[in-house]
């Protein structure tokens, strides 16, 4: 049985000023689903995603999250999302602990909610010790898994990550993806930028941006094979190649 | 409401977990109430003084003996020459000349009155103009000194008692500082609310934890009155701390009621929180933000009548004072606590301070609202 579209866009598009970031990008992300968005640096990922959650209003084109229009709707959707920026987004200057209480808190989860599952998280990420530490403390893997797990700490049906393993160790990487697969078991769909081909690999679906535009789109065995290619770094060079936007 | 708790925990947290803001609230207000009042003070002293004398009289000498006790000027020269006098103005080497005529003595003992000439050098206007004033006072004292001195010499009461009148006569020392604090009072209250409260929110979103507030459900509102609820505390509390240290400092207490006070400091701090908000919007860097707070700062303490009176302003200046928050706390701040003026009395104040609070706030979160 085919899985219902939990993201569907139809020639999104986002301009700046007369600079179109985004241009008319038509994808469906199905439920429960591992969605790698490739690109490189200033293909236009972050402005897409910043749009699929509700953050920045599109130029024109259709989009709907979890039924939610992303003109109209935004705040249903913020109901139904995590997101994790590409910048950090915990406060540093609280306590792992407090961090987590405070977004489960502004979810408007109940407090023996958030007790249960901190205890819960924390066991997970093996932080226990770490748990009333203040965030800047933390090494910035441990730190990217915490940001992960309270972006899905309210439970919410997608997550959208913006390269969430930036700058992280191999070994951390790894860890990281065993999160994203426990999350994506209990039926959370994910939405994942990255940089690292190898994670591409892990992915269900990818899609490649070429500025601003979806170039191409399939299970990185399929791209694999239309590409002629033995890896999915060689997919993304010969795509990324034809690329003619500066450099960010 | 409970996402408010979870706000306003939170926001608590920070600020009192942030060494910088601590320092600010505690240490900011000492230094300026400390420090200003005196390194800003209009008070003159050493008033460099040439005395011209053509009497060379017991009086005379005794005349120029009182005023250099005064303690606000320092006798430079003391010549009979009224052209080495007026060089010494020439060339700045001092502020005030004293002519004393001849007749000096015999007019004072005659008529119990005499007069003396003045001479002041008007580039420092402020210091010419204040010590003129002084010299006068001590001069009139004089000529009353003199008086009592001559129904008292039957009494054998050899020592007139010319020092203590004196004394209380002008005393610019006290009223000068009550005159200061109240308005450097209202400078620390403006500063926590627009600065601190506009440099807070444009660290979220530089830091980029606003994105990820505003990827959750939260509302506006109650973002905004997370952020302004903190800084209004924060601000009574500085006002409270500048308060005290007034009192054990300068033995300050208002003559009107604490009450006028906090309630007008209340609706004060909605205008300025409404103000730093929306600088807040306008930024997307705490040096950008810095940059507008440290620009806004510096007009309003300049055309708030601060250290200027607004009534010597010039017209087109005095039209901006009617725009600035900052102008109507100070009248406010200096009449209940100089004067004892009610809460009746600033009404008319606490009403234009409302209406910048609702001008303020409501640009704020419309401008706020379009950047999300
Ligand atoms: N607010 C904005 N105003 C103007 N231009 C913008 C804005 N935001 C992004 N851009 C531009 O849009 C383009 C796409 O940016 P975007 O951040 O979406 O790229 P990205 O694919 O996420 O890149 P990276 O891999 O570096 O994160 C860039 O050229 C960027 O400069
Ligand atoms: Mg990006």
């Amino acid at each position: 049985m085919e899985a219902e579209n939990i993201i569907t866009t139809e020639e999104l598009t986002k301009r700046f000023a007369g600079f179109t970031a985004v241009d008319a990008i038509s994808f469906n992300v199905k439920k429960g689903e591992i969605f790698g968005f490739l690109g490189a640096n200033g293909a236009g990922k972050t402005t897409a995603m910043r749009m699929l959650c509700g953050l920045s209003k599109p130029t024109s084109g259709k989009a709907t999250i979890a039924g939610a229009d992303v003109y109209k709707q935004t705040e249903q959707i913020k109901k139904s999302i995590g997101y994790m920026s590409q910048k950090f987004s915990l406060y540093e200057d609280l306590t792992v602990k407090e961090n987590i209480r405070f977004y489960g808190g502004i979810y408007g989860k109940t407090n023996a909610f958030i007790k249960e599952k901190t205890a819960f998280l924390l066991h997970q990420l093996n932080i226990e010790n770490e748990a009333d530490k203040l965030v800047a403390s933390l090494p910035l893997g441990w730190k990217q898994k915490l940001a992960f797990s309270v972006a899905i700490f309210h439970e919410p049906q997608i997550v959208f990550l913006d390269e969430p393993t930036g700058g992280v160790d191999p070994v951390t990487r790894r860890e990281f993806w065993n999160l994203i697969y426990q999350a994506s078991e209990r039926g959370i769909t994910i939405f994942v930028t990255t940089h690292y081909m190898d994670e591409a690999e892990y992915c269900n679906r990818v899609s490649i941006m070429v500025d601003g535009k979806i170039e191409a789109l399939d299970t990185p065995r399929g791209l694999k094979e239309t590409y002629n290619a033995t890896t999915m770094d060689d997919v993304f060079l010969q795509l990324a190649r034809k690329a003619t936007r500066a450099d960010v | 409401m409970r996402t408010l708790q979870f706000l306003l925990q939170k926001e608590f947290r920070q600020i009192f977990r942030d060494p910088a803001i601590l320092r600010i609230i505690f240490v900011m207000p000492m230094m300026q109430l400390l420090i200003l009042p005196w390194a800003a003070d209009y008070e003159v002293k050493n008033i460099k003084l040439v005395v011209v004398d053509h009497d060379h009289s017991d009086y005379s000498r005794q005349f120029v003996s009182k005023v250099t006790a005064s303690g606000y000027f320092l006798l430079n020269t003391y010549t009979s020459s009224y052209s080495e006098a007026s060089q010494q103005i020439a060339d700045d080497k001092a502020d005030i000349a004293v002519e004393i005529p001849a007749r000096f003595e015999k007019d004072l003992v005659k008529e119990s009155e005499a007069p003396v000439f003045l001479a002041v050098n008007a580039v420092n206007g402020v210091k010419a103009v204040l010590g003129a004033a002084y010299l006068q006072s001590i001069i009139q004292d004089f000529n009353n000194g003199i008086r009592a001195k001559w129904i008292q010499m039957p009494r054998l009461s050899p020592e007139p008692n010319i020092e203590v009148v004196s004394s209380n006569w002008y005393n610019p020392l006290m009223n000068y500082k009550w005159f200061m604090v109240p308005g450097i009072l209202v400078v620390l209250v403006t500063m926590v609310g627009s600065f601190l409260a506009s440099l807070n929110i444009v660290k979220e979103k530089e830091i980029g934890t606003i994105e990820q507030i505003n990827v959750t459900p939260i509302k506006k509102y109650h973002f905004i009155l997370g952020k302004l609820i903190p800084f209004w505390v924060l601000g009574l509390i500085i006002l409270t701390i500048g308060l005290l240290i007034s009192y054990v400092a300068y033995g300050i207490v208002p003559a009107g009621s604490f009450f006028t006070i906090y309630v007008f400091a209340a609706a004060y701090l909605l205008a300025v929180l409404g103000l730093g908000l929306l600088v807040s919007t306008f930024c997307s860097t705490q040096q950008q933000a810095m940059l507008i707070s440290f620009f806004l700062m510096m007009i309003f303490i300049l055309l708030g009548g601060l250290y200027t009176p607004i009534e010597s302003m010039p017209t087109w200046a005095q039209w901006i004072t009617r725009f600035n928050p900052v102008t109507y706390f100070i009248h406010v701040m200096r009449f209940v606590i100089l004067k004892g003026s009610s809460l009746a009395d600033i009404l008319p104040q606490l009403c234009i301070i409302l209406i910048f609070a609702f001008v303020l706030n409501s640009w704020a979160v419309i401008n706020y609202r379009k950047r999300a």
